[in-house]
């Protein structure tokens, strides 16, 4: 299985007496758009956490295939995590407020630094150089999500829509070979929300990145995404194509609910709806 | 309005932005080189002051502008410093050397208050520097077979390899060079990835962390930075004064190096400039100004401290961001007259408990 | 025997510092701000009463009770003044604003003429006594400051657990916006947390006063009130209080059996290690930022 970049085998975490994620196994291969769905507090973000090493799981591992070869991801420190090609957005955003957008997106190439303390003291020629670079980079990534208007902009003024969009810029800077994305589309707009669905595109056909994403948006789920992964309370619901994945009886329950929580409210045929009267 | 056309990356990199901070910034250099011809020797003194104290705010600037951890107990490092230039001094070491050392030492002993950092945040980290700081003035008070306890030692001039720098003008130059070196050396590291590093740190932790930054290694180091710079700061104190004694570290120190960069405006270098003049001509302003007050209030004891919490009330109340951030304003609405809008510099404020954990 | 009389003093000077950290806690529960103005204003509470009992002659029950209204008045007024408009700001700056209400309060006192470069006496009626119990020669001034800080624990405990206004104070330091919804005055409690601080620390100056005698410096020993929070944790009231009473202790022991040197930083030194060991204090909570 050599196209598996990585791979969670039982992960469970407790905090205190919640059972916050439960036996949850999933692969996500090279090159594909997998999507975690499920109603609130399903634990989705926690999954994320739990592959960023914010969180550490109780049972369970994840294996991942960085740049030298397959390791066990779970055993690494939080800031080695984005050295191996994972990069992160976050649910509320996390920028940094007091930088602006194109200093937060050089703080994401902190990992492909090439200078130490003292040639960045004495900002030597190999500093220079390597600053040059890093600009260069920096730069692809806004002409890629279409940022320049808000280069020099200090994030603390700019509108929600475009932080979200910086956020994935500066996690694009670390050139990660995963991708983890935390509701790319929640707060977003239609159309701000259809050009997501194309940089998500691109990311993956013209930059060659793998994207984990947890999303509610189902049109965008279903547009961009290969294979599906349904969960609830924790829990492992379902996992497949987009269309497989959303006409499965325990995902609708999940969602909607079964027929049972919805029979009392039903009414007979013809008759009027009173508000506030009992029935 | 000036508009600043790039073309090149280069241009992002250069410290100089435009040809008006080349003008500017030359003038100020050529008056500070020419001024020991144009000040008295009083004057001449203060500002060698202001150059000490600029260094030492340029330290804590570091550590608390631009990493975000506060030290409560910055005076420590400056005493560290001082003690380790004069001890070594008065032992015969050439003062390039000695200076090396006291740097040094100063950086581990930053180094060393910095690994508990790791693990605290806020008021625990305040503490526990503050802890720090008092534990320090007391081991420089009872190592009396190193440091003569309370009574002080005498320091011997600054005596680079045979060259005794024995006139205030030969060593107002000397702390000028060491300013300029300090200055460029942290507008250097601002403009790389390590400066940058300790800003991402202050913003968010945690994203900081996702991007790869090593919190450990990067707060030590701005601690150990930080101390470094105050240990250059107090070594030269030493010399400038000729003496020192225990309690010239204590907590007020600290208090006034953090006065500075708050009155300065956090997270500036300008801040910190600003800062330390503002800290040495108040005193001086304060006594101009006593002469013109009835008798009750100009001569009582009491008056500096007055005069100086009254300042940094005013400055956190009506200015946040300091002298600079109100010369920022200033420049900007001449900038931009007549469209400058009062909302333009307004602060974000954070209510909820979750938004002011990091 | 020697013990007994260290332990003692060491409890009433814990007393004292639990008291100036319950102080803080207040604060830092309502307001999120850590005050650095605690120990001036216990210093401002002495004086005072001091002002109460010399120059307008009143009889030390009456000056007492005006002093702790006087106090309670001006830290209410302090917040309404200082604090609330900076409310928001990062956190670092409220400290400084607190530092410097210090410096003012401190420079104010040193310039009245006469009383303010002086170590004054406060005629307190039980002055000098002893209590000799059993061969114990225990100073009276210590027993009052412990069993007044017992009683005045023991009424906060009743404010907080069964009056509205306690429950409201402890709802509006859990959550903010929440409290404003149900309607709770958010604002006039954060003031009235500062009146209840000011008016802890006034009870703490009037307890120390005969011990240290009154003058302008006092408010430094709320800087040892400090490591006295932190090792009770700092959002705790009863971890003030019984931080304060391990400071003291440490100090009074420390003082005896140490060599010099280490009763002034003996403080300091449980700081770091309880920092160390939990970093959150005995009673603390550790909270955490959820992404």
């Amino acid at each position: 299985m050599t196209d598996i970049l990585l791979s969670a085998k039982n992960l469970s975490v407790r905090f205190g007496g919640v059972l916050a994620v439960n036996q949850v196994s999933f692969d996500v291969k090279k090159g594909e758009v997998f999507t975690l769905i499920g109603p609130n507090g399903a634990g989705k973000t926690t999954v994320f956490n739990l592959i960023s090493r914010i969180y550490t799981p109780t049972t369970g591992s994840i294996d991942f295939v960085g740049p030298s070869g397959k390791i066990t991801l779970t055993d690494q420190a939080p800031q080695n995590v984005a050295e191996l090609g994972i990069a992160r957005t976050f649910q509320n955003i996390e920028l940094f407020e007091h930088a602006s957008v194109l200093n937060n997106l050089l703080i994401g190439r902190h990992t492909h630094r090439k200078t130490g303390l003292w040639q960045d003291l004495f900002f030597t020629a190999q500093a220079r150089e390597a600053e040059l670079r890093s600009r260069e980079k920096a730069e692809e990534v806004i002409d890629f999500l279409n940022l320049q208007h808000y280069r020099d902009t200090f994030v603390a003024g700019l509108p929600y829509g475009v932080r979200k969009v910086v956020e994935m810029a500066r996690a694009l800077c670390t050139e990660p070979s995963l991708l983890l994305l935390d509701e790319p589309s929640s707060g977003l707009n239609v159309e701000e929300t259809d050009d997501m669905a194309f940089w998500i595109q691109d990311i993956q056909h013209e930059l060659g990145i793998s994207v984990l994403m947890v999303e509610h948006d189902m049109t965008l789920v279903s547009k961009v995404s290969d294979r599906v992964l349904a969960m609830n309370q924790g829990e492992v619901l379902a996992m497949g194509t987009p269309r497989e994945v959303q006409t499965d009886p325990g995902v609708i329950e999940a969602y909607l609910g079964s027929e049972d929580d919805v029979s009392s409210l039903r009414r007979p045929r013809g008759s009027t709806f009173h508000t506030g009267a009992s029935a | 309005m000036r508009f600043i056309f790039k073309t090149d990356y280069a241009q992002d990199i250069h410290l100089a932005k435009h040809g008006g901070h080349i003008f500017w910034y030359s003038l100020l250099m050529a008056l500070l080189v020419a001024a020991p011809w144009l000040f008295a020797e009083y004057w001449l003194a203060q500002l060698t002051f202001i150059l000490i104290y600029s260094i030492a705010a340029l330290g804590i600037m570091l550590l608390a502008g631009f990493t975000g951890l506060f030290s409560l107990g910055h005076a420590a490092f400056l005493g560290v410093g001082a003690y380790t230039q004069a001890v070594l001094t008065n032992a015969g070491i050439p003062f390039p050397l000695a200076l090396a050392c006291a740097a040094g030492f100063s950086a581990a002993v930053g180094w060393i208050v910095g690994l508990p950092a790791l693990r605290l945040k806020g008021i625990y980290l305040g503490m526990a520097t503050l802890s720090f700081g008092f534990i320090v003035e007391e081991v420089l008070a009872r190592w009396e077979s190193v440091t003569g306890g309370n009574a002080g030692i005498n320091i011997k001039a600054p005596d680079l390899f045979g060259w005794v720098l024995a006139s205030e003008e030969q060593f107002y130059f000397l702390c000028l060079a060491l300013t300029v070196l300090s200055t460029f050396g942290i507008l250097n590291l601002l403009r790389s990835p390590t400066g940058r590093a300790f800003v991402a740190i202050r913003d968010s932790e945690i994203s900081a962390q996702s991007m790869g930054i090593h919190l450990a290694h990067y707060k030590t180091l701005s601690f150990a930075l930080s101390a470094a710079l105050a240990g250059v700061a107090g070594a030269l104190y030493a010399h400038k004064l000729h003496f020192i004694s225990p309690d010239q570290f204590n907590i007020l120190q600290s208090i006034d190096l953090l006065l500075m960069i708050v009155i300065g405006g956090l997270g500036s270098v300008h801040g910190a400039f600003l800062g330390a003049i503002f800290l040495i001509t108040a005193p001086q302003m304060i006594s101009l100004v006593k002469d013109y007050l009835p008798a009750v209030v100009g001569q009582a004891p009491g008056l500096q401290g007055v005069v100086y919490g009254a300042v940094l009330i005013g400055f956190v109340l009506f200015e946040p961001m300091g002298l600079y951030g109100r010369w920022l304003k200033i420049r900007t609405y001449i900038e931009m007259f007549p469209f400058y809008r009062k909302g333009m510099f307004k602060r974000q404020k954070s209510f909820q408990k979750s938004d002011r954990l990091k | 025997m020697q013990f007994f009389q260290l332990l003692i003093s060491g409890v009433a000077q814990g007393c004292i510092y639990g008291l100036i950290a319950l102080g803080f806690v207040l604060i830092y529960k309502a307001t999120e701000t850590v005050s650095f103005a605690q120990g001036e204003l216990m210093m401002l509470g002495a004086f005072a009463c001091l002002v109460a009992m010399t120059m307008f002659g009143l009889p030390y029950w009456v000056s007492i009770l005006g002093a702790i209204l006087v106090m309670a008045l001006l830290g209410m007024l302090i917040e309404f003044a200082v604090i609330r408009p900076i409310l928001g700001q990062p956190a670092f700056s409220i400290v400084m604003l607190t530092i410097g209400i210090g410096y003012v309060a401190r420079g104010l006192i040193t310039m009245i003429p006469n009383i303010g470069t002086d170590t004054l006496a406060l005629p307190v009626p039980y002055k000098d006594e002893l209590w000799k119990a059993g061969g114990l020669v225990l100073n009276v001034e210590h027993m009052v400051v412990i069993a007044a800080t017992g009683v005045l624990c023991v009424l906060l405990f009743a404010l907080f657990r069964y009056s509205k206004l306690g429950i409201a104070m402890q709802a509006a330091s859990q959550n903010q916006l929440a409290a404003y919804y149900m309607g709770i005055p958010v604002k006039r409690l954060n003031g009235i947390a500062w009146g209840l601080a000011a008016a802890v620390a006034c009870i703490a100056g009037m307890l120390l006063a005969p011990i240290t005698f009154v003058h302008a410096n006092m408010g430094f020993i709320g800087l040892k009130a400090f490591p006295a929070a932190v090792v009770g944790g700092f959002g705790s009231l009863p971890g003030a209080i019984v931080g304060g009473l391990v400071i003291g202790l440490v100090e009074s022991f420390s003082g005896f059996y140490l060599p010099d040197g280490f009763k002034d930083t003996a403080a300091y030194i449980v700081v770091l290690i309880m920092l160390m060991v939990k970093p959150n204090g005995l009673f603390g909570e550790q909270l955490r930022k959820k992404v």
